[in-house]
């Protein structure tokens, strides 16, 4: 599964995407585990209501299933315009 | 129906008139254009403005078919750019065509509301002291609740 991450969430995580093998079955396990690995992620995943996500580049939530998803993105609230 | 997301900078004026000279069914064409503001120090020295490959296409594909849903439209235009630009610069334009401006008028607005906390867009504001994320606004989130 490819994880993407924009703008402050990936400062604090230090890279833009990468490629874990996971047995999460929600977006909400794929953070906890994400958590669990190091201080980098527990820090960008501390707050969730600071949060989106998007499920093959379409906005999701936390509690969606990651059944057949491919991509999982992880960014703050959009501020486009 | 032309959307676009690119680095380039945009032609205001040329991309206005091409569109409205485009039009047949039209009596009314609106325009929005978002520019980079300034800090309320004035310190600004750029606005860095980072996205999402591949969801921004499709998230504006979907703002601007919900737009031409909903109201009688024409034609629609989006331009969102990305990367760095300094204060004054055009960040983004939209038009709308529609046989009587009230569609154009309000369709614009939809697509303003929604391209704000809808699309895969953050903007950076770069000074001489650092380097920090705009902040999504709850009023922008509110603003959806209108439609």
């Amino acid at each position: 599964m490819n994880v993407v991450y924009f703008a402050w969430v990936r400062e604090r995580i230090g890279l833009p995407k990468e490629k874990l093998s996971t047995n999460a079955k929600t977006v909400m396990e794929l953070v906890e585990e994400l958590r669990a690995r190091e201080e980098r992620y527990a820090v960008a995943f501390s707050d969730l209501s600071a949060l989106r996500v998007a499920l093959d580049q379409e906005l999701s939530d936390f509690d969606a299933s990651l059944n057949g998803v491919t991509e999982v993105a992880f960014f703050p609230p959009m501020t486009g315009g | 129906m032309r959307i676009q997301v690119q680095d380039a900078a945009f032609d205001l004026g040329a991309e206005t008139e091409r569109f409205a000279k485009a039009q047949d069914a039209a009596g009314a064409v609106v325009t929005f254009t978002g520019i980079v503001r300034n800090n309320a120090d004035g310190t600004l020295k750029c606005m860095r403005i980072e996205h999402y490959p591949g969801m921004t296409e499709k998230a504006l594909q979907k703002i601007a078919d919900q737009a031409q849903e909903r109201w009688d439209l024409t034609d629609l235009l989006i331009i969102h750019r990305h990367g760095d630009m300094v204060p004054g610069e055009m960040i983004m334009m939209v038009a709308t065509a529609s046989k009587h401006r009230l569609h154009a008028f309000e369709a614009a607005e939809y697509l303003m509301d929604y391209l704000k906390s809808r699309a895969p867009f953050w903007k950076k504001e770069m000074t001489a002291d650092g380097a920090e994320w705009v902040a999504a606004k709850d009023s922008d989130e509110d603003a959806l609740s209108r439609w």
